[in-house]
């Protein structure tokens, strides 16, 4: 069969999906429910749960009747380093220090664009890495490390 | 008015001490300096600023955010007038003439006329708010948990009604966000919720995480997947003044979009996109000779430009005295007072005037910085739009991340949204609208409480929603709402509203 409005279609299933996961957390890990006058914790995430699904459930039969576009494809390599880039300066950060991580997130995530000049992406990395250690370290105060554990010990 | 004009001379003593002039300046120029810059907007930059918000004093804090919302506004028009691309989505209708006037040769004008009818709109809507505030903050004290419930429903309705895109799937949206603000632990019973086991889940998902996920690092990877193609209106700006002519255009224009713009703020779900693309169309209504927009048209600059900076001032309203965020910006506002130990509502004005009205003069203080600095530092935006983007995403992302992991100083918030990017990329290609998720996120747990304490007074009887007038009332007009929107003819015309687009 052919999805006459993908767009919508997958929403609804996504909508459906997310909706009966909340409500069956609710049933499986027993959130008490309590009464009407006195509503457990699993009182208004259930109820919610379960309207989501019917809304998900109604999108997906609109979705029949309607024509829409396709889903464009996914742009894998962006999403791919500009989130992975993001998720090793959360790992590394502690580490390796606030300077050196900002290189390397600068790195990763310029391999998500569309050309890559090394040069000129060190040059940006070295200059937000500066930057942001007199910013927000010397500046504002945080509690980052500005060098690799291994240097300051 | 005696008590207007000494409030306000209250809050000229907080505004105008040094501190928070700088703090007003730099939120106004990074304000300014997102607003020129497109693929970040106010959301991401307020959201990337909270956590170092935290060392300051409350009144620092929200007057350097609340110029980042309008200083945005101001920013947004450069770009949109010079590249004829929207800086901010809210000058996206300014484009269509102000790039036209630059074309010929007018864009010093066009700058100007939407830096003038900015800061006339601002000066207007900071009256506004500052006398309205308190009378509707009189009236929120009659508000019980009955009313503040169905007050929420007309507000996520009302948000529904305004959003653009599909009404069923901003609905699904709401609901999400609702459901993921019970994340963590219940107030009421101390029972952790949808955490399974995970401590960092017992405090519930970081808001900042969210919309960081979803409006900066999802907004990134499509401007990524979509190309470069900018082209900077590289022709000298030459005069700024604008014609004898041009003013009589101009002014009655300004007048409008300020007065609909305000209106369009107060009401939830509206905001200054709402604003901006309703002057506009207004404009090319009542004009007798409506073939000249989109060709240069001065009116088309003046009215969106106007109406979006005096609908980003009054959403503050709702938020100051209601303490309900009529949009996605007001929602981090609410996170930024919350992060100050201030719970928003009718009694910030009576128990901190200070920070209620400084903030309030600071705004004002704000659109004349504004407008002072900006005419001049043209030149300098015009340069910064010159940066590619190859350059400028990464340094986005630095400053998101350093943001992000300083919340906790734990890798677990930049895991987050790191997830919420890629869920907000989900959404980007389902053509599924954010911004109602993270209203729904920010009043899911204050509705529950609301919804649980009205019960316990009701006994359990849900007819108090109805049988109190003015819950009763609120719920009647979300219920015509819905009505409304879901007629065929209406849905039609709403439709082809935000084709306009």
């Amino acid at each position: 069969m052919k999805l006459k409005n993908p767009k919508d279609f997958w929403s609804g299933v996504m909508f459906m999906a997310i909706g009966l996961a909340f409500a069956i957390v609710v049933k499986v890990f027993e959130y008490p429910m309590g009464t009407s006058s006195r509503m457990g914790p699993g009182y208004f995430p259930f109820v919610l749960g379960i309207v989501m699904t019917l809304l998900g459930v109604a999108i997906i039969i609109e979705s029949m009747a309607t024509q829409g576009e396709p889903v464009s494809k996914f742009a894998w390599r962006p999403l791919a380093f500009i989130l992975g880039a993001v998720v090793i300066f959360g790992l590394i950060v502690k580490v390796a220090g606030m300077a050196a991580s900002i290189i390397v997130l600068v790195l990763v995530s310029a391999f998500g664009g569309h050309e890559f000049k090394l040069k000129e992406v060190l040059i940006a990395g070295v200059i937000l890495a500066v930057f942001s250690v007199l910013v927000f370290v010397y500046g504002l105060k945080l509690p980052f490390p500005i060098w690799p554990s291994f240097i300051s010990g | 008015m005696e008590q207007l004009l000494s409030n306000l001379a209250l809050g000229f003593g907080v505004a105008l001490t040094l501190n928070n002039l700088l703090y007003c300046l730099v939120g106004c120029l990074l304000g300014t300096l997102i607003g020129v810059l497109p693929g970040i907007g106010p959301i991401a930059t307020i959201a990337m600023l909270l956590p170092a918000t935290f060392t300051l004093p409350p009144e620092s804090s929200l007057i350097m955010l609340a110029g980042i919302y309008y200083g945005a506004q101001y920013g947004g028009s450069t770009t949109a007038i010079l590249v004829n691309l929207p800086g901010e989505s809210s000058s996206v209708v300014t484009a269509l003439d102000g790039y036209q006037m630059a074309r010929q040769g007018r864009a010093g004008v066009a700058l100007s006329v939407a830096a003038l009818g900015s800061f006339f709109a601002g000066c207007v809507a900071t009256f506004l708010l500052a006398a309205a505030a308190p009378p509707l903050a009189q009236i929120a004290f009659k508000f019980g948990p009955a009313e503040y419930f169905s007050l929420m429903i007309l507000g996520l309705i009302a948000a529904v009604v305004l959003a653009h895109g599909s009404v069923i799937k901003a609905i699904g949206m709401i609901l999400l966000g609702l459901l993921l603000g019970l994340v963590g632990t219940d107030v009421n019973s101390g029972m952790a919720r949808f955490s399974f086991g995970i401590p960092e889940l017992t405090d519930g998902i970081g808001f900042v995480a969210i919309a960081m996920g979803v409006f900066g690092f999802a907004e990134i990877i499509k401007n990524l997947e979509q190309g470069e193609a900018r082209e900077v209106f590289t022709n000298k700006v030459t005069s700024l003044w604008p014609t004898k002519q041009d003013i009589k255009d101009a002014f009655p224009a300004v007048l409008r979009g300020t007065f609909l713009g305000s209106l369009l703020g107060i009401l939830p779900g509206g905001g200054a996109v709402l604003g901006s693309f309703s002057a506009y169309t207004l404009e090319k209504k009542i004009a007798k000779d409506a073939s000249k927009f989109g060709k240069g048209d001065i009116r088309g600059v003046a009215a969106p430009e106007s109406a979006n900076n005096a609908a980003a001032q009054t959403s503050f309203i709702p938020l100051l005295t209601l303490g309900i965020p009529p949009n996605p910006v007001m929602a981090l506002m609410v996170g930024a007072m919350i992060i100050q130990g201030i719970q928003p509502g009718p009694q910030v004005m009576t128990e901190r005037p200070q920070l209620f009205w400084g903030m309030i003069v600071s705004m004002w203080i704000g659109n004349l910085m504004l407008v002072i600095l900006n005419l001049p530092l043209i030149g300098m935006w015009i340069k910064l739009l010159k940066v590619p983007y190859r350059l400028l995403y990464p340094a986005i992302l630095v400053f998101c991340c350093i943001g992000v992991y300083s919340l906790s100083n734990s890798p677990f918030d930049v895991l987050m949204t790191a997830l919420f990017g890629f869920i907000g990329y989900v959404f980007v290609k389902l053509d599924c609208e954010p911004a109602p998720l993270l209203l729904g996120f920010i009043l899911g747990p204050m509705m529950e409480e609301n919804l649980r304490r009205a019960m316990l007074l009701s006994r359990g009887d849900p007819m108090t929603f109805v049988t109190r007038p003015l819950s009763a009332s609120l719920l009647a007009i979300s219920l015509l709402l819905l009505i409304i929107i879901f007629l065929p003819a209406i849905r039609k015309k709403r439709e082809e509203a935000f084709q306009e687009e």
